[in-house]
């Protein structure tokens, strides 16, 4: 069987439509390093679950690759590396903001 | 320009009041996602990458200074300080907050704009020649029957739930500068016998399967116009499929159909309608036409424009590269490039919207257009004003001398920003164009379209670029296919695959071959990019991309 590559729970905030990550506590993080990576595929679905049942907070909940480092969970393809980041043609989205990342407040 | 009437202001305040309602529903938990999906469609608003985005519809690519202004003021307001023109004449706004947008749709009423028909299954926001009303070889001015078509599809009750998206442009040139054969209906205005009429075109479109629409009438009267249409959306409504979303484009119903057959139908179904048809959508013409009057120009001398043009040899430039032929000698067609060197394509900040609306107000009669190349139309300026309106432009950063060169490219937003895309668009375009403003060569290389998209739906038109840069995901990596010689004129061509993709790092010393070996093998300057590859087909240009093979089949 091949092997599960870790995952978080990722969606966009209703409100901010800003990207989000679901963290082990519940709560919804800004900040891909502090979201919970999940080894375990039943584990991964549940949480999925978790977060769909949310929908007067997130929009379009998925699980997506990554991989687990040192600084936290890095993302395994481009496409989330953007949505942790913002456009690359302006310092916005996520990169606009300095301040240290902490718990959504969605 | 038409102006709204009373049951247009109430008709917007009804639908703009009704979308309020259904955000507020949403946030407040009594609308799922998946119910408010369509609604917040219908009315204009994506979800993508990092964001909201809310797509404002600019019929026919016409707008006032007042419009302008007013995009200018939903930028700064609620956005953060600029809108990015699409190819589809309509504006985006990147990052609006979901509470926000009701009041951005207000205000949008405010000036006769809003964001309908801009997504969903429906005839989208009707597109048309940006210089319509005042270029040279023009037979009549579309955009009247541009608009009867707004009104006419507008929440049209049978055309809500289309199998996809419908795409209708027109023009009223021999001079297709309306990409009209990649439309699901395109119409040329065309004479016969001194009474002017349609070609209408049907089954264009690029995306997963570009196709070259054909003529199913080479000659509509004017005046059958809408019953026409309207049999040809009837006949796909039943006739397309919906089992399969890559399937559902009228392009396919007629390739499965062939068009004798869809033609048969049309003509069938046209016969019952254009009877059902009692005048009433000729009446409503007659009163949109005089609102498409042309301006009272202004007859000026044109000494200060040739002193300047005599003697600066930026203006010189920027004249020969920016300005088409009016229909009056003393006029000419401005295009203000937003194609600054290294900037994004079609983007523009508040500022310089209201730069350019002041500069409409002040120049141009009040009028502008927005392109479908991106680019932002002063469609009737006298030819003396022309310096000053360099000059204003040039101090708002809007005076690139670039209109139809390699820098003047047209790029979707790519995976910066939209949740379809497979690869980014907007640093490949910037690159090019900075590469290429380095080389000074710009100039030398003349007339060449260049046109990228990130993705295989193909919103940047790359299948009809002289170049097109197609951006995929090959094994988690951004990678680029390159067609070359399309062409969305008159004489439209799909580009011919050139071969295997690049990696971004490859793509720009992969262009320059191409350049270069244009540059050398061009009979003169005087034949264009297309022109030589018209002439010389497609081997020496793709041994000048593909070296490396080249010398392994040499070996």
């Amino acid at each position: 069987m091949p092997r599960f590559t870790p995952k978080v729970v990722t969606a966009n905030a209703l409100i901010e439509g800003d990207v989000i990550y679901l963290a082990a506590d519940d709560s919804w993080t800004r900040d891909l390093s502090r979201a919970e990576v999940i080894a375990d595929e039943a584990i991964a679905q549940m949480r999925l679950l978790d977060a769909q049942r949310q929908p007067g907070r997130v929009v379009g909940a998925y699980l997506a690759d990554v991989i687990p480092g040192a600084q936290g969970p890095q993302p395994a393809h481009f496409r989330e590396d953007f949505r942790r980041k913002g456009p690359s043609n302006y310092l916005h989205g996520k990169q606009e903001t300095t301040k240290p990342e902490g718990a959504a407040n969605v | 320009m038409y102006n709204y009437s009373e049951f247009d202001h109430a008709f917007l305040a009804e639908r703009n009041a009704q979308f309020r309602a259904q955000v507020a529903r949403r946030i407040d938990g009594s609308l799922t996602e998946d119910e408010f999906k369509p609604l917040r469609l219908m009315n204009g608003l994506y979800l993508q990458l990092h964001a909201y985005m809310l797509r404002v519809a600019i019929p026919y690519g016409t707008l006032n200074g007042a419009q302008m202004r007013q995009l200018a003021y939903l930028a700064e307001r609620w956005d953060k300080g600029y809108g990015h023109f699409t190819t589809r004449q309509n504006i985006q706004y990147n990052w609006p907050q979901l509470p926000d947008v009701p009041d951005m749709l207000d205000a949008l009423a405010e000036v006769g704009l809003h964001a309908i028909q801009t997504s969903g299954n429906t005839i989208r926001n009707v597109t048309a020649d940006h210089f319509a009303g005042a270029a040279a070889d023009e037979l009549a001015d579309p955009r009247p029957v541009a608009e009867l078509i707004r009104q006419w599809s507008t929440d049209h009750p049978e055309f809500q739930f289309l199998p996809r998206k419908f795409k209708i442009a027109v023009t009223g040139s021999p001079h297709d500068r309306a990409v009209t054969r990649a439309h699901d209906i395109g119409l040329r205005m065309v004479a016969r016998e001194g009474e002017t009429g349609f070609e209408v075109i049907v089954g264009g479109g690029l995306g997963r399967t570009p196709m070259i629409g054909q003529v199913i009438r080479p000659f509509l009267p004017r005046a059958d116009l809408l019953p026409y249409l309207e049999a040809i959306v009837s006949v796909y409504n039943l006739l397309g499929r919906r089992d399969n979303k890559y399937k559902a484009r009228i392009k396919i119903t007629m390739h499965e159909n062939g068009i004798d057959t869809i033609r048969a139908l049309v003509e069938e179904r046209f016969t019952t309608l254009r009877a059902a048809f009692n005048g009433a959508d000729q009446a409503l013409l007659a009163q949109i036409a005089p609102q498409f009057a042309p301006p009272a120009y202004l007859a000026k001398p044109v000494d200060a424009f040739d002193a300047a043009y005599a003697a600066d040899p930026i203006f010189r430039s920027w004249a020969d590269t920016n300005l088409t032929a009016h229909k009056r000698a003393d006029h000419a067609i401005l295009s203000i490039s937003l194609k600054a060197h290294g900037a994004t394509p079609g983007d523009a900040t508040a500022a310089q919207m209201r730069v350019m609306a002041d500069l409409a107000a002040q120049y141009a009669y009040d009028e502008l257009r927005i392109s479908h190349e991106q680019n932002v139309i002063l469609p009737h300026v006298a030819r003396a004003d022309l310096p000053a309106v360099h000059a204003a432009l040039k101090a708002a950063g809007l005076a690139t001398a670039n209109i139809g060169l390699i820098s003047d490219i047209i790029a979707c937003p790519g995976m910066d920003y939209c949740a379809l895309a497979t690869a980014r668009s907007i640093p490949i375009a910037q690159e090019i164009a900075t590469h290429f403003d380095a080389l000074k060569l710009e100039h030398d290389i003349g007339p060449l379209k260049i046109k990228i998209s990130g993705c295989i739906n193909a919103c940047g038109h790359h299948h009809v670029g002289h170049i097109g840069i197609l951006g995929l995901d090959r094994a988690g990596v951004e990678n680029y296919q390159i067609t070359l010689g399309g062409d969305g004129t008159e004489d439209a061509v799909i580009g011919e695959r050139a071969g295997p993709g690049f990696a971004a790092e490859d793509l720009l010393p992969a262009i320059e071959r191409l350049i270069r070996t244009y540059l050398d093998l061009r009979e003169g300057r005087e034949e264009t990019f297309l022109d030589a590859y018209r002439r010389l087909g497609l081997a020496p240009f793709k041994a000048a991309l593909y070296p490396d093979a080249r010398d392994r089949d040499a070996a």
